[in-house]
């Protein structure tokens, strides 16, 4: 195990996207390690969400690579990119609204478990006894099981990011990816959340994290790229970061 | 029983009654009477409501569940007419298989159709399909008159080949029929003033409809019914929770043309013809709002709505002026008169103002269509039940008891709310 804690679980390669003219990455190179929470800071417009889209197949890059244990993943679609492990969670929590806590929960582990498309209409909901405990099973997990028959959308906005995060987790991805899971959130929200998140990590699951608020990037990863202007302008263990006068500059907005 | 959740067997039970029963539920007046002209026990009629009720659940299973809202489902009904009567004309008379080819036919048709225009959703998607609607008519109108007969539109001859049949007898015509059961036969049942009709058409067409709506209960309550519900929800979760949707929103399109070609087939196989007007857009739309009025998304609602506007379109609109007159001889003249001028542009050629109007309170009131309505009542009669028996007791001055009657019956009130 001492070997594999040093596997690459998705590494990103020279990666170059551009809209036009606007250069938002340039030479992004990061390598995310087998079970560490690796966290990407940087000012608005510093290409995070970019970076993040480029890497779940929303956006192509214009030039580079992305690898996940060895697997391209650049030019794949979304859910064969997810199919292969990679679970994203969205600064709005994308849940299924009209749905209960229940049913989105299960969706989720159905599509892990059959994978493409399947005309199963002779297996009622209710037949489905391994999905469904499963399912409950990780809403109590989350803190959900008071609300697993209401309607998802109905929830509060901790609660629904709570399911979303239990919806990426049942599907035991490889790679969690994150996009400001406090962003909007009271304080009270933000801490059972970092607390949450802690949860995860010592599972040893693999995350990457786009935060705002230092606070949460300083609770919970092992380790800060920052990116500002489409590059990244430093790397290093959060106390680095934090020491760093050149990310101060870019967080002022002088870099560059 | 079939593997089904207790709610979905009592609904699969009680459209299995009503459909058993539909030529007594149908003629509740009595022959002589003035109100026998609401009696719709006819076959003909009561035919006509099985094949619209095929055709709304079908499209049920795409819109109400996908949310894509199609305008060109009547294509597959005319699809599965034209497939259906060319096997009349060329191999049997045998309405099986005919309506097998009918809805493998329209199947495929469905196929292409619905891998062209699911590239696009929303708004786009309607009017894709709304241009093949039109397409569909003016082909079958015009362009394809060889195969679809044009404007006369088709039906089986006695010079047609035939190849599985035996040779009609002279003067004889070629009947539809199931394994020699003549779809035409009826059987007339009196009872004192009460005329039942009993048509063999209409039972098998019966059954037809039982497995369908027996199929869209199973559809509605498995894993590939709940993919098609979150396809409607949000689309972009279902990506990126490793789920293409393209091939359940084509797989539900194409059931869904399916159970129209299977209409469109039962319809030649109890009347034996065929014209394009059957796939004109204004069917199309006409499925739409049948699923919209009796509620969307809903096991029942789709035939509830089938029912009603053909219940209109063939009941009320036989209320002509004299009919009106009738009704309201007792009043002074010019006062009947009035009231007849005032109701008349309602009835008769006018009943799709009357559905209009009550199409309009449903979707404005009533967002869930009729199946809301009727959960609405139920709840209203259940909580008010509870109350007048909470009252009771409050009466003998039992505070405490009736308190939790009350708590019991809203949350009864609640539980029914959820649960349909």
């Amino acid at each position: 195990m001492a070997e594999a804690a040093k596997n690459i679980v998705l590494h990103i390669a020279d990666v170059h996207k551009s809209f036009g003219g606007l250069h938002a990455l340039a030479d992004v190179d990061l390598a995310v390690e087998e079970g560490k929470t690796h966290a990407i800071i940087g000012p608005n417009g510093a290409g995070k969400s970019t970076l993040l889209n480029v890497i779940v197949g929303k956006l192509e890059p214009t030039r580079g690579k992305v690898v996940l244990d060895g697997e391209l993943l650049t030019g794949k679609k979304p859910h064969e990119i997810n199919q292969m492990g990679v679970a994203r969670v969205f600064q709005t929590p994308e849940i299924f609204p009209e749905l209960s806590v229940l049913d989105n929960v299960m969706i989720s582990a159905f599509a892990k478990r059959d994978g493409a498309f399947k005309l199963n209409i002779m297996n009622s909901l209710e037949s489905e006894t391994d999905i469904q405990e499963k399912a409950r099973k990780i809403i109590i997990d989350f803190g959900l099981d008071k609300q697993i028959n209401e309607h998802s959308g109905a929830l509060s906005r901790g609660h629904k990011r709570r399911l979303e995060l239990a919806m990426c987790l049942i599907q035991e991805p490889r790679l969690l990816l994150l996009d400001e899971p406090t962003a909007g959130m009271s304080r009270h929200d933000t801490s059972t959340t970092i607390d949450l998140l802690k949860e995860i990590k010592s599972t040893g699951m693999t995350i990457v994290i786009i935060e705002h608020d230092m606070h949460v990037v300083f609770s919970v990863a092992d380790k800060v790229s920052v990116l500002a202007g489409g590059r990244i302008i430093a790397e290093g263990s959060p106390e680095e970061i934090r020491a760093s006068e050149k990310v101060k500059k870019a967080y002022l907005g002088e870099a560059q | 029983m079939f593997k089904l959740e207790k709610k979905d067997a009592i609904l699969l039970l009680i459209v299995a009654l009503m459909l058993i029963f539909a030529p007594f539920i149908l003629n509740p007046f009595p022959e002589n009477s003035g109100l026998a002209q609401f009696n719709a026990g006819y076959p003909d009629l009561m035919q006509r409501f099985v094949f619209f009720g095929i055709f709304a659940i079908g499209f049920n299973i795409l819109f109400g569940l996908t949310g894509y809202l199609s305008f060109g489902h009547a294509i597959f009904l005319g699809v599965g007419s034209y497939a259906a009567i060319w096997v009349m004309k060329l191999l049997t008379m045998n309405i099986l298989l005919a309506i097998i080819v009918a809805i493998i036919i329209s199947g495929l048709a469905a196929l292409v159709i619905g891998w062209i225009s699911l590239r696009r959703s929303g708004i786009y998607f309607s009017i894709i399909t709304l241009a093949f609607a039109m397409m569909s008519f003016a082909l079958a109108y015009s362009v394809l008159t060889p195969i679809t007969g044009g404007e006369t539109g088709l039906q089986p001859k006695v010079t047609d080949p035939r190849i599985l049949d035996s040779a009609l007898l002279a003067g004889d015509t070629p009947k539809a029929n199931l394994f020699g059961l003549d779809m035409t036969a009826t059987y007339n049942w009196q009872v004192g003033d009460w005329v039942f009709t009993f048509n063999v058409g209409y039972y098998v067409a019966a059954i037809l409809m039982f497995l369908c709506f027996y199929l869209s209960i199973r559809i509605f309550s498995s894993p590939f019914g709940m993919m098609l519900r979150a396809i409607k929800s949000n689309q972009q979760r279902m990506n990126y929770s490793g789920l293409n949707s393209k091939p359940y929103t084509l797989a539900a399109f194409v059931i869904s043309g399916m159970y129209a070609g299977l209409a469109g087939g039962l319809m030649v196989a109890m009347d034996t013809q065929v014209g394009p007007e059957r796939m004109f857009w204004t069917a199309s739309g006409e499925v739409v709002v049948m699923t919209i009025l009796g509620g969307a998304g809903t096991l029942v609602g789709p035939f509830l709505g089938a029912g009603l506007i053909k219940y209109m379109e063939n009941i009320i609109s036989k209320i002509n002026v004299g009919v009106l007159h009738d009704w309201f001889y007792w009043l002074p003249d010019w006062l009947e008169n009035f009231v007849v001028t005032i109701i008349y542009p309602f009835v008769g050629k006018g009943w799709n103002l009357t559905l209009g109007v009550i199409f309009m309170l449903v979707v404005i009131f009533i967002p869930g269509g009729l199946v809301e309505g009727i959960r609405r009542i139920i709840n209203w009669f259940v909580k008010r039940k509870n109350i007048s028996a909470s009252r009771e007791i409050t009466d003998s001055d039992n505070m405490q008891q009736a308190g939790e009657i009350q708590q019991a019956g809203e949350e009864a009130a609640s539980r029914g709310k959820n649960n349909g």
